[in-house]
């Protein structure tokens, strides 16, 4: 309990509110005035202020010349000395204008009513003259004198400036008051402060309206700024506002190049000022810039830089092993949850508005019924279309949301292998699978590069490659800085071994499937198109159909670089189109189990080779279709779980044929492999489908002839490219060879 | 991984039984397929025949999980059942507790269920009878012990345990580094 006031002591403390002076009608006819004023120009107080005073520097000089004079002195001795003090009066004058700002509106609006009482005055005045000419000599002389120098000046201006006795005496009447009332007084100190400030600032507004006149410019004709301004600016702070200007600008003349272009200036010039602003407005690096630049046409990129500013919305998948959509979307409604169905390609997913609840830890989610997943990986499991009873790999599966997923869509039939480098990361891969009740998974921490020495055989295979992430730089902004060429360039060769890697577990044999499924959620060609043009040069495969009706056809040229036309078949996917993660999806099929090996420089290879009658097998060069040529070797290889390998090739050279075969059943199986990863390291393309070695005995390989041998190799297979027989002979060529050779060596 | 000694599996089954009671043998002869107990790394994991083939592929230090883990050996050899196991208890449960919406989000961050949270209780249940625990509108929850038997819950004050808690689902989030 407080102590109560005692009234008998209670102090009164300052005037209180009734004290408080009423206003007069004089502001409510200043509200009146200024609404008129502030109607014809728009500028701030301040700007206003300023404007004003610029004003009255021009105009009031003149009048206050004139001014004193009646008041302070009649005679020419008192206009001598008030010459050097008119000065001082402008500030003064100045300052009182400045002072009330809002005063000095309604202040001329008394000297238009007070016009009148000037003409009155002067009557007054010519009066005066008429009766006491001796009495006021001086005096009209004066004001002859005055009024004559007075009208000299402002023979322009308008008849109030005419007239400004009755002016000088307001303003006189004014300084008055001013110097009675003490808080007028720090006001004008404050404004005198303001004034100097205003001098130092009175450069920046005119800079400010000249960036403004520059603006208005930009409008018409889009004008590429100065090296030295641009320069400049890298010193000075930069006005983001004016950049997005000139971006916007800098984009319309490009797209409209030859109509809007200033003369003289080519197209690299406005290019280049484009990333400079783009990289500072949207605090990009110089690499991700350039290499965006390539991938989108200006517009375009525009569009994509904004949508990575914006997050994407929140999706969920449900479990269909635990629920059905419609029950969870009311289960989550019935919480608090603003939902929608995701879009007519998904049957399970759920897009999240809003919510009252931490979406990730309501009692549903705890329970399973469903998993928090960008739309974006959705496709790669629609894509790979996982069949039940099926053995599917999922090769790089952290946080197991694609996992999850393929084991919803075989109804927890089959097995699920879901692989992962990181054993961090595969905690969540493992609460993932409890959580939402897979119970056909198995989860293993291997590199996946080693992962076909360790199982083999899938049905099918989902790669989701480890990536530089230029897709989800919404969700994570550290790329736009963070990565350069080196970074791409290792990815890719990741990327590179990672594909080969899962072709190789992959059974073509499958009856179902056969099927290898390649993303990444990055947006860069180096480790998309480029690493599955790689793939297809490099192993049995061809792309199919993904089966998503939507998404971007993947690129087929791109720079000077020329990828398998089939590659159109991949998919692209990005946040300004789709409203989803920058992502590709590729689906391959393994149509052989062979694996096209190179000859040239395969050491592991030579050294199992025979040295007697060795017969070349015809090879190909025929860079646009691998897989044809792949499908020349044909031959038996590799039992999907890791045993040695034996290949069986037959050839072809003038009709000749000749029966071969490579046991690669050697010291040491691993070594040819190992060889062969390092040649696609060095040499990254050009002469791939190098014809398969051909042996006829198993001989041992004399390491002395080895070096001949593959000179001779070469040059023969040159001879020989030109002749190949056609796939059917070439086929019914092997049934016979199976049958002959196939038993003993499978 | 190896499959289960014999005190392995009657430690184990002991346990299960306080759940599911004779249903057990539910789980081990299943119409689609065999099912067998394995231990990797302490954990026992529930697995179908075919998968199990598969992942013998797999290098003992690289194996992760395999199947459903159900739980894991103490050090002292006792049998601790994990919230992973739920799917296959839920199912076959002889005893179990609903708890009212309100008392569900206290549950699922690891308190005991009072008296004033009980939805519903099967009958019959005796004291120290495992129970599995679910939401009124039949989502599996978690596991417990009774405290009380049915008849004794009806006569409590409100803010008396009804129910211990051992496992809940709130664990995939909170103990997700522990779940295998």
């Amino acid at each position: 309990m407080g102590r109560k006031l005692d009234p008998t002591t209670y102090v009164k403390r300052g005037p209180g509110r009734k004290s408080r002076k009423q206003k007069g009608a004089e502001t409510e006819l200043t509200k009146f005035i200024t609404e008129e004023e502030t109607a014809q120009k728009r500028l701030s107080s301040r700007s206003r202020k300023r404007a004003g005073k610029r004003a009255q520097v021009t105009k009031k000089p003149k009048v206050t010349a004139v001014k004193e004079e009646p008041n302070k002195g009649f005679t020419d001795e008192n206009s001598e000395w008030l010459k050097p003090a008119k000065r001082k009066r402008e500030a003064d004058h100045i300052d009182d204008d400045d002072d009330d700002d809002s005063d000095s509106q309604w202040e001329q609006e008394e000297d238009e009513e007070g016009e009148g009482q000037k003409k009155k005055g002067k009557r007054q005045l010519i009066e005066n003259d008429d009766d006491d000419d001796d009495d006021d000599d001086d005096l009209v002389d004066d004001y002859g004198a005055s009024e004559d120098s007075g009208e000299g000046e402002k023979e322009g201006e308008s008849d109030e400036e005419l007239l400004p006795i009755e002016k000088a005496a307001k303003k006189q009447k004014k300084l008055q008051e001013v110097m009675d009332q003490e808080t007028d007084d720090d006001d004008e100190e404050e404004e005198e402060e303001e004034d100097k400030d205003g001098e130092k600032s009175g450069d920046e507004d005119m800079d400010e309206e000249d960036t403004v006149q520059v603006n208005i410019d930009e409008m018409d004709t889009f004008k590429l700024p100065k090296a030295e301004d641009i320069a400049k600016e890298g010193v000075m702070l930069v006005d983001l506002q004016t950049i997005h200007q000139r971006i916007k600008d800098n984009v319309d003349v490009l797209s409209h190049f030859s109509t809007k272009r200033e003369g003289g200036k080519d197209r690299a010039e406005y290019l280049s000022l484009l990333k400079k602003d783009l990289s500072t407005y949207y605090s990009y690096n110089n690499f991700l810039i350039d290499k965006l630049l390539e991938i989108f046409p200006v517009s375009e990129l525009i569009d994509f830089l904004e949508a990575n500013e914006i997050q994407r919305p929140v999706t969920i998948r449900t479990n269909t092993l635990k629920t059905r959509r419609r029950d969870l979307a009311q289960a989550l409604i019935n919480r608090g949850v603003n939902l929608d169905p995701l879009g007519k390609w998904s049957k399970v997913g759920l897009v999240i508005f809003d919510s009252s609840v931490p979406i990730g830890a309501t009692p549903e989610y705890l329970a399973g019924h469903y998993m928090l997943q960008g739309a974006s990986s959705f496709l790669p499991v629609m894509a790979l279309s996982p069949q039940e009873g099926e053995t599917i790999l999922d090769m790089s599966s952290a946080p197991g949301g694609k996992a999850t997923y393929i084991a919803q869509l075989m109804r927890n039939t089959g097995v699920v292998v879901a692989n992962d480098a990181s054993a961090d990361r595969l905690k969540s891969v493992v609460g993932n699978i409890h959580r939402l009740g897979v119970t056909n998974s198995v989860v293993c921490n291997y590199d996946g590069r080693q992962f076909p020495k360790v199982m083999g055989g899938f049905d099918r295979v989902l790669l989701d490659a480890p990536c530089s992430g230029t897709g989800v730089i919404s969700k994570d902004p550290a790329v736009k800085t963070s990565k350069d060429e080196s970074d791409i360039q290792r990815s890719a060769h990741l990327q590179k071994e990672l594909i080969l890697a899962a072709i190789d577990s992959v059974n073509a044999e499958s009856p179902s499937g056969g099927y290898l499924v390649y993303c990444t959620c990055s947006i860069m060609v180096e480790e998309n198109e480029w690493v599955v043009d790689y793939a297809l040069k490099k192993r049995n495969v061809k792309l199919v159909p993904t089966g998503l009706d939507f998404g971007k056809e993947g690129f087929t040229r791109f720079k000077e670089r020329r990828f398998h036309p089939s590659l159109k078949l991949s998919r692209r996917f990005y946040p300004h189109s789709h409203n989803m993660d920058g992502f590709f999806v590729a689906k391959l099929k393994k149509f052989s189990n062979t694996v096209p090996t190179t000859t040239v420089d395969n050491g592991a290879v030579e050294e199992t080779e025979p040295s007697g009658d060795v017969k070349v097998q015809s090879d190909s060069f025929d860079e646009e279709k691998p897989f044809k040529a792949g499908s020349k070797n044909k031959s038996k290889k590799q039992k999907p779980d890791g045993k040695p390998v034996v290949s069986q090739a037959t050839a072809n050279g003038k009709s000749a044929k000749s029966i071969a075969k490579k046991t690669q059943k050697n010291e040491n199986p691993t070594v040819p492999k190992k060889a062969k990863m390092d040649n696609e390291t060095e040499k990254v393309d050009k002469e791939i489908n190098k014809s398969n070695i051909v042996k006829t005995d198993k001989e041992t390989s004399k390491e002395g002839s080895r070096f001949q041998k593959k000179g001779d190799k070469q040059r023969k297979s040159h001879i020989q490219s030109k002749k190949r027989i056609g796939k059917n002979k070439f086929n019914k060529l092997k049934k016979l060879l199976k049958n002959e050779f196939g038993n003993e060596h499978l | 991984m190896r499959p289960l000694t014999d005190d392995e599996t009657r430690t184990m089954f002991e346990k299960l039984s306080k759940y599911i009671g004779e249903n057990i043998k539910l789980l081990v002869d299943r119409p689609d397929g065999t099912y067998c107990f394995r231990l990797h790394n302490d954990r026992v994991y529930y697995i179908s025949e075919r998968i199990l083939k598969l992942a013998t592929n797999i290098s003992r230090d690289k194996l992760v999980s395999v199947g459903t883990c159900f739980g894991k050996f103490t050090k002292t050899l006792k049998f601790r059942l994990h919230i992973t196991a739920l799917d296959f208890l839920a199912p076959y449960a002889k005893f179990k507790v609903w708890v009212k919406p309100g008392q569900e989000q206290s549950f699922l961050y690891g308190n005991h269920v009072l008296k004033s949270g009980l939805g519903r209780i099967t009958e019959n249940t005796n004291q120290y009878q495992g129970v599995v625990v679910y939401s009124m509108s039949d989502v599996p929850l978690g596991f417990g012990v009774a405290a009380k038997s049915t008849q004794e819950c009806r006569r409590v004050d409100p803010m008396s345990i009804v129910v211990f808690h051992q496992a809940d689902i709130g664990e995939f989030i909170r103990s997700e580094d522990t779940l295998t």
